[in-house]
């Protein structure tokens, strides 16, 4: 059964023109141009046809967390937000830090509708004291390493981690990509959210900015010494972004990811005292803000990420303190990257699809230009549809969307998964 | 931004005293005035009015405290109030239930206003939203403790007749203080000046916009005080590298016997209780005819009979609710 996307305006890593896509049943793209009809013929007229959108940063809270989320409603969001692929973050329960874990998540990967990359932690159960084992897991086909959720603290242990990697690349066929969290957690222990004017007034204990600064100073200083490839999560403070330029000045191997969160709110939010607004790295200020935003605009930023972090709702029914750190995002990704992060729409599409595929080691597959023969992942999207955040109506198993009742503009209509249309007229299929 | 600090809740359900930002002198005055009424009832020979008789007062505190819990109960007696005490320590929240359960279950036992204390900031104001019922902040983390700055203000004022231009010296732990950030605003509000005192480590890491000067040092000023609010040291800001040692500290800032003497004569010494004898204050200090920190304990209950009528007996709103509110009338 032929499948025929029909009169979008296609954008891909190529140019801009508006054209049909026909999709044949083998989940490649069989043809691109005029007057194409199929079994099936999906509308896409004042849309706009993209490649789908990869997160570098998803946390899908299997093995372990199936309360909050499981590998199946979090593709399901995703899908709904425009994404085919997910890179699924370690913190599990158990840690995804061997060759078992990785092929469970890839499993229940395979039965949902975005394709799982599974990352594994660097170091086993996250603890920052022993290397994981990169070489069966490099060999069982992860591509990424990260303790996301903690920074790795010990110096050494990273330089050691990274020069390791720079030894599997060959099995892997590319660079191995350590992701790190950075945050010096000496110097923000005990804080809930960043540390500056409004903490000061609303009496939350805070974590400075230097607290991330400091880690991504170091780790430039190491990819110096060893060459590996280190990508920076979620990048919230200005002068990380400028640590960053710089590096990529000097031509090292960096790359980097924000947040929508990042360069839509400020810690200013964190005066309801709502926890949904508690995010690790933490809302920073308006200056940290235009500089995520200029960072994305220069191209020192890479890929916007989500870090969708699902947690029960009673969990965040707590104080400050207590209650858990992060926030949903795959649903929402694209609507503010085109409404709140002042790029275009080409810019946006670039940071949501191929660029994040090229981190990921998926561009064969994912962001690809949509032409006759490729993979058919894809997105089309209506940029001028309005629609309101609610987090009960979302796919995710939780809800604490800090966009609730928020009118976005701009939304994902369909969404085509391996030739298959998971997402029809903003409606989840399975 | 402005230089207050804000007390907010998610809605406006019931009548609360969250903080004492958003409010406004008047609405201050207005509170300082009706304690005298309540002043007068606490010296009769019995001291008990039946303004809330029938009506509940649940002392909800998650945190320890002995003082506060038991002026705001002595305050709700007074009034004629039945008085329920949840414990965090010996409740279901050791067994994990949220707080928000906690607060639902409190609230379907028949209470009418809760008083509630807790470690974190903001607590108090989340717990007025999940609930219909009155709320009045106890003392939430580092944030505020409205009550104490009313009680001290009532003070200040009873001995001085106004604050308007007083010289007021808040010396210590301001970082971790509730009862600092509730006072920069109250005493600022009624016209007092406020100078911060205290190790640079002991301040809130930005307090630009704050309505206060800020000295390291307090033997330079001393002379030319009216009042000096020493606040309670613990001991575990040592162990947070925050202050090399206790002694340390009090040989810089401890209002000892030759400093006090070095005050003015007409000038008073506040102190949020309790003491740390050596430490914050000495006792030639703490019991020099400057001193009025009895008198705080005595008015602390006054204030509070007044806060607790005007919630439950007077259906008024104390304060703004909501961001960027400054007063709001009756609700």
């Amino acid at each position: 059964m032929s499948l025929v996307l029909r009169g979008g305006r296609i954008i891909d890593s190529g140019g801009e023109r508006i054209l049909d896509v026909e999709i044949g049943e083998d989940g490649l793209i069989a043809a691109v141009g005029t007057g194409l009809t199929g079994d099936v013929n999906l509308d896409a007229s004042g849309c706009v046809v993209s490649p789908g959108f990869v997160d570098l940063h998803a946390h899908l809270r299997e093995p372990g967390l199936e309360e909050a989320e499981t590998i199946q409603t979090g593709a399901r969001g995703g899908s709904l937000g425009g994404y085919t692929a997910l890179v699924a973050m370690p913190n599990t329960d158990p840690t995804t830090d061997c060759v078992a874990v990785v092929e469970q998540v890839r499993s229940l990967g395979r039965r949902s509708t975005c394709e799982i990359i599974p990352t594994a932690a660097m170091t086993l159960r996250r603890d920052g004291v022993d290397m994981a084992p990169m070489g069966e897991l490099v060999d069982a086909g992860v591509g990424i390493f990260t303790d996301d959720g903690t920074g790795l603290q010990d110096p050494r242990l990273m330089r050691r981690i990274m020069e390791y990697s720079t030894g599997l690349g060959r099995r892997l066929g590319r660079p191995v990509v350590l992701a790190q969290h950075c945050e010096v957690a000496a110097l923000s222990a005990g804080g809930y959210m960043h540390e500056g004017e409004w903490s000061s007034r609303l009496g939350i204990p805070g974590q400075p900015a230097e607290a991330e600064e400091l880690m991504v100073m170091r780790d430039i200083a190491l990819v110096r010494m060893t060459g590996a490839h280190l990508h920076f999560q979620h990048l919230s403070t200005a002068s990380s972004v400028a640590m960053v330029r710089g590096a990529k000045a000097a031509g090292l191997p960096v790359t980097a990811e924000a947040t929508t969160h990042h360069f839509i709110l400020t810690d200013a939010a964190c005066a309801s005292y709502d926890p949904v607004f508690k995010v690790h790295p933490p809302l920073r200020t308006d200056v940290d803000v235009r500089a995520i935003r200029e960072g994305l605009a220069d191209g020192t930023i890479d890929a916007i990420a989500t870090d969708h972090a699902p947690h029960a709702p009673h969990t965040k029914e707590m104080p400050f303190d207590q209650a858990p750190a992060g926030m949903l995002g795959l649903e929402t990704a694209f609507s503010l990257a085109l409404g709140d992060s002042g790029l275009d729409l080409p810019e946006v599409l670039a940071l949501l699809s191929w660029r994040p595929a090229a981190i990921a080691g998926v561009a064969d597959r994912h962001g690809v230009p949509v032409v006759p023969g490729a993979p058919a992942n894809l997105c089309v999207v209506d940029p001028d549809e309005t629609w309101t955040v609610s987090g009960a109506a979302m796919a995710s198993l939780s809800s604490n969307t800090p966009y609730e009742g928020r009118t976005l503009r701009g939304r994902v209509r369909h969404t085509i998964r391996a030739g298959e249309p998971v997402v029809v007229d903003g409606e989840a299929r399975r | 931004m402005s230089a207050v600090i804000d007390r907010r809740a998610d809605n406006d359900r019931g009548r609360h005293l969250l903080g004492i930002g958003g409010m406004d002198r008047s609405d201050l005055e207005e509170i300082l005035d009706l304690t005298d009424t309540f002043a007068e009832i606490g010296r009769r020979p019995i001291p008990k009015v039946p303004a809330l008789r029938g009506r509940t007062v649940a002392t909800v505190f998650f945190e320890g405290s002995t003082r506060t819990r038991m002026s705001f109960e002595v305050a709700a007696r007074r009034l004629s109030a039945d008085t329920v005490a949840f414990n965090a320590g010996t409740s279901s929240l050791s067994k994990g239930e949220s707080i928000r359960d906690t607060v639902e279950v409190i609230a379907a036992y028949g209470a009418d206003l809760l008083v509630v204390r807790h470690s974190m900031a903001g607590t108090a104001h989340r717990v007025a939203g999940w609930t219909d019922l009155s709320v009045v902040n106890a003392g939430d983390g580092c944030h505020e403790h409205p009550t104490q700055a009313l009680l001290d203000c009532y003070t200040l004022r009873e001995r001085r007749g106004s604050l308007d231009g007083m010289r007021i010296a808040i010396i210590g732990d301001v970082r971790h203080s509730r009862v600092a950030r509730s006072n920069v605003l109250a005493f600022t509000a009624l016209g007092a000046e406020v100078v911060l005192v205290a190790p640079a480590t002991l301040l809130p890491p930005a307090i630009e916009g704050w309505p206060v000067t800020v000295v390291h040092e307090l033997d330079p000023i001393l002379g030319d005080l009216d009042a000096v609010y020493l606040l309670r040291i613990q001991g575990e800001r040592i162990t947070e590298g925050l202050i090399p040692s206790l002694r340390e500290y009090a040989s810089d800032f401890c209002l000892t016997a030759g400093r006090v003497a070095r005050m003015r004569s007409d000038a008073l010494v506040l102190h949020p209780g309790p003491t740390n004898r050596g430490v914050e204050i000495s006792a030639e200090a703490a019991t020099d005819q400057r001193s009025v920190i009895l008198d705080q304990v005595v008015n602390g209950v006054s204030v509070r009979m007044a806060v607790l009528f005007l919630l439950l007996g007077s259906g008024r709103q104390l304060g703004a609710v909501d961001a960027g509110d400054s007063v709001e009338g009756d609700r």
